[in-house]
């Protein structure tokens, strides 16, 4: 589904990530973890084509996608979260899911102004698609409140209704569950469940362990840009290496 | 959606009245006027409020579509109709090219590119004086006719504007509550988001940067055809600036603020005749007051104000 080949990032003289190579299966949920500085949200930013990195190949589908720009990844069927969210603070939250629809529609600028035939109908198919994935996420008595005003964790789960309005077959998502309290994490983790029931493979960045432990079905763990183990949450929790990285080594 | 409609509705039928209710005159002329500066306010919102890219060369475009109309009618006599599509197409593919190199620029340094866009476009009309005849003008361009019917006095011409103003205003409206319309907004609201959302970001802000040109120059040619005599003054930096204090003191992001900000800055001058000397002052200071205590603009600082006089009487009421 998901290959990165040798990632490296170095900004200035520090090497933010020093060759980092892996392969996600379809239909998994994935956690990327580490301590703090050790590249995930680079990771993300190149994966998702925000960063250009310094040398190294992604891979999605099969299809070599090193440097596409993110609206060219959205149409490929690869979509991101934020972990500062990201949200149109000024649009409703119905419009920022319908913004979403953006690669689903195809009324351009002149059609949109004379309203067209096919615009006006189309403008339908885009808001009731929108309210579908706002009844998904469980947010549908929002639907006209401003985005900017919404508590923050209403705003993350809009967030992840205007990323699956795209559609798309690959999610990553940058620490869905900072900010939430342990309520809201668990209604989280119970939402991811069924987005990989949806076939949309999953990748996470993420600091709450318990989280990751309970949902992910692979864990990458990077620590000061490496690639440190990979495996199962069950293999992770045994493995040395990752003790040693998180705890620190007792030489 | 629905509610703009209806306002739309509500307006039209007002702007259809008005002469009646004014009984033609001065006041007419000055409405024409109000008809043009709307039509640019909404063209530079469209960009600012919807997309939020500054502009500072806007009456840059604006020139560009009187001089081509003038210089196609009068020294080439090619039909003012045939003109102004001309002219407006000619103007799009100039923004279109600017636009791609320019709009790369954020903040203060595209207010400097554009600005210096307009300050180049103001040079050539002055310059350029075999083509525009320079400082001096361009005189005996000729008025617009349908079917006969020569749009020469301030009434026919006040219909004129007004029908284009209208269209342009109906046009915006649509393209703000559609699909692109969303997606300018949210590259105003996170550029970064809407990209991953698949939004080509790049691409939308020159096509809004082209339209408000187009636009810009019809409301050029219109005026052109209604003065019948341009020279560049019109066309200047501080008219830039005008246009930009129109959609701010409107309300940045709404169609119809931009009417209320160009109405409010073409007619104040006007009532400020009576105090003559100090005009300039209270124009200055009234716009201080306002951006101070509308920060949303008129259009939603009036509601706000109202709301807050009725509250308060109904307060009163109940004591």
């Amino acid at each position: 589904m998901l290959e990165v080949s040798g990632i490296t990032q170095i900004f200035g003289g520090v090497t933010a990530l020093d060759s980092v190579s892996f392969k996600l299966a379809k239909g998994d949920i994935t956690g990327v973890i580490g301590p703090n500085g050790a590249g995930k949200t680079t990771l993300f930013n190149i994966i998702s084509g925000i960063y250009h990195q310094t040398a190294g190949t992604v891979y999605l589908e099969g299809k070599d996608v090193t440097g596409f720009p993110p609206e060219r990844l959205a149409r490929l069927s690869m979509v991101r979260t934020f972990q500062n969210i990201e949200l149109f603070g000024g649009m409703t939250v119905l419009e920022n899911v319908m913004v979403g629809m953006h690669t689903k529609s195809t009324s351009g600028l002149l059609a949109c102004s004379f309203k067209a035939p096919w615009s006006i109908s189309e403008e339908r198919r885009i808001r009731q698609g929108a309210l579908k994935w706002l009844d998904f996420t469980g947010i549908t008595d929002l639907a006209d409140q401003k985005a900017g005003n919404l508590p923050f964790g209403k705003g993350r789960l809009l967030e992840i209704a205007r990323a699956l309005a795209v559609e798309p077959r690959i999610i990553l998502m940058d620490e869905p569950a900072a900010g939430l309290n342990s309520q809201e994490t668990l209604a989280l983790a119970a939402l991811i469940k069924r987005i990989r029931d949806m076939d949309i493979t999953v990748v996470l960045v993420e600091h709450d362990m318990e989280l990751v432990m309970d949902i992910c079905d692979r864990i990458v763990v990077l620590n000061l840009g490496k690639k440190l183990a990979e495996g199962t949450p069950q293999q992770i929790q045994e493995s040395p290496e990752v003790i040693a990285a998180y705890l620190g080594d007792d030489d | 959606m629905k509610k703009d409609l209806l306002l739309f509705s509500a307006f039209t039928l007002l702007v259809a009245a008005a002469p009646q209710l004014f009984k033609g005159g001065y006041l007419m002329n000055v409405l024409v006027f109000v008809g043009i500066n709307t039509m640019l306010a909404v063209a530079l919102n469209l960009l600012l409020g919807y997309a939020g890219q500054i502009s500072l060369g806007h009456a840059g475009f604006f020139g560009l579509g009187a001089y081509l109309s003038g210089i196609m009618t009068t020294t080439y006599s090619i039909g003012p109709w045939l003109a102004m599509p001309i002219a407006a197409i000619v103007v799009g593919i100039i923004a279109c090219l600017i636009g791609f190199p320019v709009l790369k620029l954020k903040g203060h340094y595209l207010a400097m590119a554009t600005l210096g866009l307009g300050i180049i476009i103001f040079i050539v009309f002055n310059e350029t004086v075999d083509l525009t005849g320079g400082p001096s003008g361009l005189s005996g361009i000729p008025n617009l006719k349908i079917a006969g019917v020569t749009f020469d006095s301030d009434v026919k011409n006040y219909y004129l504007i007004w029908f284009f103003t209208l269209a342009v205003m109906l046009f915006s409206l649509n393209l703000a509550n559609s699909r692109v319309g969303r997606a300018l907004r949210a590259v105003h609201d996170s550029e970064i988001a809407a990209q991953v959302l698949g939004v080509n970001a790049r691409i939308l802000k020159v096509q809004v940067f082209t339209l408000s040109a187009i636009i810009s120059s019809i409301a050029g040619s219109l005026y052109a055809h209604t003065m019948t005599f341009i020279s560049p003054a019109s066309f200047g930096f501080n008219f830039s600036i005008e246009l930009l204090t129109m959609v701010v003191i409107g309300g940045l992001g709404s169609i119809f603020g931009s009417f209320l900000g160009a109405a409010l800055l073409t007619l104040l001058p006007e009532f400020l005749r009576a105090v003559n000397d100090y005009d300039i002052i209270i124009y200055g200071a009234l716009l201080m007051v306002m951006v101070m205590f509308m920060p949303g603009g008129l259009v939603r600082g009036i509601p706000a104000l109202y709301r807050k006089i009725f509250g308060q009487r109904k307060g009163t009421g109940n004591a």
